[in-house]
């Protein structure tokens, strides 16, 4: 019998049919709570559609029903990798709105934050991207590095993650100068922790075979899918709303915006990298200009708490933190769009407000749900193993995603 | 910044007189009002000619009125990455009307239409594939609609002899406490309680 021949094989039950698995809603490369269902002919992926909303909090809705200031530690719910870059763009649209100007201290404080944060988001989605590869190092030495930035999180705001730290107006408490001298040792040290992790997976066999050519992007896909962040500097453009579109103090940092060529995951995987070197390029000099900037981090006024020294012997001092935090402030009507680039990409506060003290609606646009949108796209003719390696260099999280 | 806003702004509705209602600059934010039969002609628009190259699509959302006839405002953003500018598009629409899709001209809708079917009901013609995106499978109602409780209507738990997670009506122990903030001096037109006691007595 010759080879190659199976006529006879071709029985109704024997002929090849499409595979449907479901990926998730438990599964370690999901990162949280995705449900793929994935056509598979042979290991290519044909389809792929993902069922999100399992972590839906509905966050739009409870915060109609609540003040300004009670709805600011929602944001810290949304993207848990980087709380304090969200709590920023909510504060940026209420001070847009009432027009307060952030005092100078304050806003250097809030850039130093941010950047924390986008480390803190970078380090983990690099390591367990790498994880999600087969590498088992990279997160142990990476959650290292998270857990000592989490400490100064804490030491500014009592809170390891949830922090509510920057408010309307400039943020809770000043930092002492101790931190300022912590941080910048961490920041001194931190760049040879970021070599030993290039050092484990840059030139790494199975991570280059495993990322490069794997999800190309296109300049015209990222105008397709509204991609931002990192999803569109891998593939060549030099777009960072930091630059672009300056908010808060970032037009007096010098920084690079590291930007890829082919715009596949290893690329991605690269501008992460050099994202936090340019971040703690960005601390030291935020540190730099906090050493001689003194003064007081909230522009005190209807929006924000007195001092407690005056509450001690004024009345009206008095009174006024009593409505704060019962009443809260009362924002004038209005509608505003206040974005920011957070680590995973463009994140934006849609808010209408009506003239009272709660918001009448508002709208959360996190750049993880346009980026998972994609993945029909962005996994068909892949291999289902790409799949995890696509989901890790897309930076979802489904708490901003599901909201 | 408001200048070219406003440039642009004139040369849109120069253009396309029929679709822009009025167009407005506040906070250094351009918001045109649009007509609904129009949007998908106005959208094509601003993606293709030169001086809006609105490149990226970055929301899509609505805000409920229900005291309106036309009930919801559908809000647009769009964003150009080379001309380094964004766009608002607002436009009213009532509860039973149709929107016309704009997934043909953006495919990032696609997401945004079925969050805003799965929480406001609005219907979009044309879309690919309206199902829910966000809520439970088999969920009921729209729950962004103002007229929906923040509480919902049915709650979920692991029922034992059953072996499998139930729902049922919600049942609260205590009522959902939604405060108002009114002084009862400047004018609360609601009936203050223990004030309908003191009808009765007289």
């Amino acid at each position: 019998m010759m080879d190659g021949k199976f006529d006879d094989a071709l029985t109704g039950e024997q002929k090849i049919r499409n595979f449907n698995i479901n990926f998730g809603p438990q599964h370690p490369a999901a990162h949280g709570v995705l449900r793929l269902v994935l056509e598979l002919d042979g290991e290519i992926v044909e389809r792929c559609d993902p069922h999100i909303g399992l972590l839906h909090r509905g966050t739009e809705k409870l915060m109609e029903s609540r003040t300004y200031l009670q709805n600011l530690p929602y944001f810290d719910r949304l993207d848990y990798v980087a709380p304090m870059n969200q709590e920023h763009a909510w504060c940026l649209a209420i001070e847009k709105l009432t027009g307060t100007a952030v005092p100078r201290r304050a806003s250097l404080i809030r850039v130093l934050y941010c950047e924390i944060g986008r480390v803190l988001n970078h380090l983990l989605n690099v390591t367990t991207q790498a994880m999600d590869v087969g590498a088992l190092t990279p997160p142990l030495w990476g959650f290292e590095e998270r857990e000592k930035l989490m400490v100064f999180y804490e030491r500014a705001s009592g809170a390891r993650l949830h922090a509510a730290y920057f408010r309307p107006g400039g943020v809770h408490a000043d930092l002492t100068d101790k931190l300022i001298e912590d941080i910048d040792q961490w920041a001194i040290e931190f760049p040879r922790v970021l070599d030993d992790i290039e050092g484990l997976l840059t030139e790494n066999r199975i991570f280059k075979q495993r990322n490069v050519d794997i999800g190309v992007i296109t300049e015209e896909d990222v105008q397709t899918w509204g991609f931002s962040g990192v999803m569109v500097r891998g593939s060549g453009m030099a777009w960072d709303l930091r630059r672009a579109q300056p908010y808060e103090c970032y037009d007096e940092f010098e920084f690079d915006i590291p930007v890829g060529v082919n715009g596949d995951c290893y690329d991605r995987y690269l501008c992460r990298m050099e994202e936090m070197r340019q971040s703690t390029h960005i601390i030291r000099q935020a540190l730099a200009k906090l050493r001689v900037e003194k003064g007081d981090v909230l522009a005190r006024g209807k929006i924000t708490p007195p001092k407690r020294a005056e509450m001690k012997t004024s009345m009206e001092a008095l009174i006024h933190h009593f409505k704060l935090y019962t009443e809260g402030f009362h924002v004038p009507e209005g509608e505003v769009y206040a974005a920011v680039e957070a680590p995973k990409g463009e994140f934006g506060v849609y808010l209408v407000a009506d003239g009272t003290n709660k918001p009448y609606r508002v709208k959360l646009r996190a750049p993880g749900f346009l980026h998972l949108q994609s993945i029909d796209f962005m996994c068909k003719g892949h291999q289902l193993a790409d799949v995890s390696a696509i989901i890790g260099t897309m930076d979802v999280v489904f708490g901003e995603i599901d909201r | 910044m408001s200048e070219a806003l406003q440039e642009l702004a004139a040369h849109i509705s120069l253009k396309r007189s029929d679709a822009v209602v009025s167009s407005e600059v506040v906070n250094g934010e351009l918001t045109l009002t649009v007509a609904p039969n129009h949007i998908v002609a106005l959208v094509e628009f601003l993606k293709i000619d030169t001086a809006c190259h609105f490149s990226t699509l970055v929301d899509i959302t609505a805000v409920d009125y229900p005291e309106r006839v036309a009930r919801f405002d559908v809000v647009y953003h769009f964003l150009s990455m080379y001309q380094n500018h964004r766009i608002r598009l607002k436009l009213a629409m009532r509860e039973d009307q149709i929107l016309a899709s704009i997934n043909g001209v953006y495919p990032a809708a696609n997401w945004f239409e079925r969050e805003i079917f799965d929480m406001f009901g609005i219907l979009f013609s044309g879309h690919p594939d309206l199902r829910r995106i966000l809520t439970d499978y088999g969920f009921r109602g729209h729950p962004l609609r103002r007229d929906f409780p923040t509480s919902g209507y049915t709650e979920v738990r692991y029922d034992e002899a059953q072996k499998r997670v139930v729902y049922e009506p919600i049942s609260l122990v205590q009522e959902y406490r939604q405060f108002d903030f009114m002084s009862p001096w400047e004018g609360a037109d609601y009936i203050l309680p223990g004030d309908d006691k003191a009808k009765v007595q007289s």
